[in-house]
């Protein structure tokens, strides 16, 4: 009478064991509390979920885009040496050489909302305040001749405002590679004759380390 | 510029051939090819080493590589951006073997250089469409049940620089930003439930703590599917330049999505169209369209030795061809080898563990004539999927595309042993 219910309870045991990922919730962590969620919380999104209060011109954005951000990015937004551009290249994305600004590629305000406001200035993160933040981007979208000189941007209008680019993204059409199956995969006696095309011996922008020229590079 | 390259262009061709013609100790020495040695060391003679104590115990509490492999290194392009806190390097596959990468040598991609996050002051935030907000610690994450899987991490920009044509000489920097690690963590889905998700969470948005606060859209159910939270890899405690303490591992997809130094992931219902979702990650086409969310990785190989870093030093005869391949689809099923520019092509044998999303060494042996060749690898993964040609993405995709270039790569191996990056007919 005792075997039972003894051989029932071990196999319940040993499944628990064997498979802690479905036995519940752990009780790891604790609960985040609400002054702690609006201090990290700083991602926005297109819809303006996110957007904090605040406001900013253009000409407070000159004078800030000036002082914090010309040294890299030049004072229209033309990019020093290699640092990014941030205006102008309209209509250049299906040239030879794409320029990829916020008013030429971008294709939601928002993002230059959230990235400049986490990770700008370079080297000096979350140092802006959200006026600074809105004041710059008035001063990007007016260099990208978005608005006007007297235009102020703020939580209530910014989801009006549009980028040229939107419309242009497309989601993931891959697999896109036509006819590359193992039915049609060639063997033996694939081509007749074979070229090189390229080489890369005559554009050599292989990096070479001046300091250490035995290198194994070199 | 362009002069001083052809200049150390022509210097490396003259010290190769002063090689193959079995050329001095000078040559040799330079590239690190140990033909000639110390006559001492070599029988009858008996080397130094075999007399002498060597260095004991402890003399090196964390152990370093022989001095003799001081040039097995990550490298970078200088030219290639602004500065090297938001840049790229690569990992030197031309002199790796395995499928794993030993953790220093793993490519470094940064955007706002290597957060140096001290652990006990680390904390991960889950908010957001959750029934509970949540703050973890380290502890809280290690008492999560463990798993370990090994994966490969490819950056989606990798042979991004051959897009217009063959431009790099050598595997380190064409196909250099991947690595392939065990990774030790905590399935992401485990982390979501003890938060408890709403039934209108769709999307997550994990984000870096370091200070470009690194951050991305990941669908729900890649994160539900096989995502980590990884803390360890290969054993040890993430490296600094790899997320210490924390990761996110996305496997199969592209490597901006693996975001380091995890400090936040937000629950929501869309994507948010971060900057590395839309302004960078974005393939743009020849007709001006960009495809976006362009997350997996496609299959892909590359012969890494011989390659131009590695050239054929040992002359005509019995010959060693070692390649990876792997595929963000799952497994790798073939790799085909030719050697004369795709006239002809043989199977190559994959050696050791095949793992779905990491990579697969291959090998394939045989007797070099001295003759040029054009070597190209070509791979198949378990979905049936034929690694292209350059040119047959181009006819896709255009030039202007920059991410996901998983195209067929070219040697061309020179009557001196001399290896070179070229595109065929």
């Amino acid at each position: 009478m005792l075997k039972f219910p003894r051989l029932a309870i071990a196999p319940i045991a040993c499944a628990l064991w064997a498979v802690p990922a479905d036995a519940g919730k752990l009780n790891l962590g604790r609960e985040a509390k609400p002054v702690e969620v609006r201090a990290w919380d700083i991602d926005v999104r297109p819809d303006g979920q996110g957007l904090p209060d605040g406001k900013g011109t253009v000409s407070q954005g000159d004078a800030l885009f000036q002082e914090r951000c010309s040294a890299c990015h030049g004072a229209f937004g033309e990019g020093i040496d290699r640092w990014p551009v941030l205006a102008g290249g309209r209509n250049s994305l299906k040239s030879e050489r794409p320029e990829k600004t916020i008013g030429s590629y971008w294709p939601y305000l928002s993002t230059a909302y959230d990235y400049i406001y986490r990770a700008m200035p370079y080297g000096d993160a979350q140092s802006l305040t959200h006026d600074e933040t809105y004041a710059i981007l008035a001063y990007l979208l007016h260099m990208n001749d978005l608005v006007g000189k007297k235009f102020e941007l703020n939580k209530s209008n910014f989801t009006s405002i549009r980028l040229p680019n939107e419309k242009n993204f497309i989601d993931d059409p891959r697999p896109d590679m036509p006819g590359r199956n193992m039915a049609t995969i060639c063997m033996t006696n694939c081509k007749s004759d074979v070229k090189i095309t390229r080489r890369a011996a005559i554009i050599d922008v292989t990096p070479t380390d001046e300091k250490n020229p035995s290198a194994s590079i070199d | 510029m362009e002069q001083s390259s052809e200049k150390a262009m022509v210097s490396r061709r003259g010290l190769l051939k002063s090689v193959a013609a079995g050329g001095g100790a000078l040559a040799a020495g330079s590239l690190g090819v140990h033909a000639m040695g110390n006559m001492e060391n070599l029988p009858p003679n008996v080397a130094d080493w075999s007399k002498i104590l060597g260095e004991g115990v402890d003399a090196r509490p964390y152990g370093t590589p022989s001095e003799h492999e001081k040039d097995v290194v990550r490298r970078h392009v200088r030219w290639l951006t602004a500065s090297t806190e938001s840049s790229i390097n690569f990992t030197p596959l031309h002199d790796l073997e395995g499928i794993i990468t030993p953790n220093g040598l793993c490519f470094e991609r940064h955007h706002a250089g290597a957060a140096e996050v001290n652990p006990h002051d680390y904390r991960l935030m889950i908010n957001g469409l959750v029934d509970k907000p949540l703050i973890f610690t380290l502890e809280d994450i290690k008492r999560f049940p463990r798993t370990n899987r090994i994966f490969f991490l490819e950056c989606s920009a990798n042979s991004g620089m051959e897009w217009r044509g063959a431009q790099l000489n050598g595997c380190q920097f064409t196909q250099g930003m991947i690595h392939c690690v065990e990774y030790t963590g905590v399935p992401l889905k485990l982390i979501l439930e003890e938060a408890g998700l709403k039934p209108n969470a769709k999307w997550l948005m994990p984000e870096g703590g370091d200070a470009a606060g690194m951050n991305r859209s990941l669908p729900i159910h890649k994160a539900l599917d096989d995502c980590l939270v990884a803390f360890k890899m290969n054993g040890e405690a993430l490296r600094p330049e790899h997320g210490y303490p924390v990761r996110l591992v996305v496997p199969g997809w592209e490597g901006s999505m693996w975001v380091k130094w995890l400090r936040r992931i937000e629950v929501g219902d869309m994507p948010w169209h971060t900057r590395e979702e839309s302004s960078k990650y974005t393939d743009l086409m020849e007709n001006g369209k960009s495809r976006r969310f362009t997350w997996v990785m496609d299959c892909k190989s590359v012969i890494t030795n011989p390659s131009p870093q590695s050239p054929i030093t040992h002359g005509k005869g019995h010959t060693v061809l070692s390649g990876l391949a792997w595929s963000g689809h799952g497994t790798i099923d073939r790799v085909d080898i030719t050697l004369d520019g795709g006239k002809n092509w043989r199977t190559a044998r994959i050696d050791g563990p095949s793992l779905p999303k990491a990579l697969h060494r291959f090998y394939y042996d045989f007797e070099w004539d001295g003759s040029p060749l054009l070597m190209q690898s070509r791979a198949i993964d378990s979905s049936g999927y034929v690694q292209p040609t350059k040119n047959e993405l181009r006819a896709v995709r255009g030039i202007n595309s920059t991410y996901h270039n998983n195209g067929i790569q070219t040697w061309h191996v020179m009557k001196n042993g001399e290896i070179e990056n070229v595109e065929i007919s």
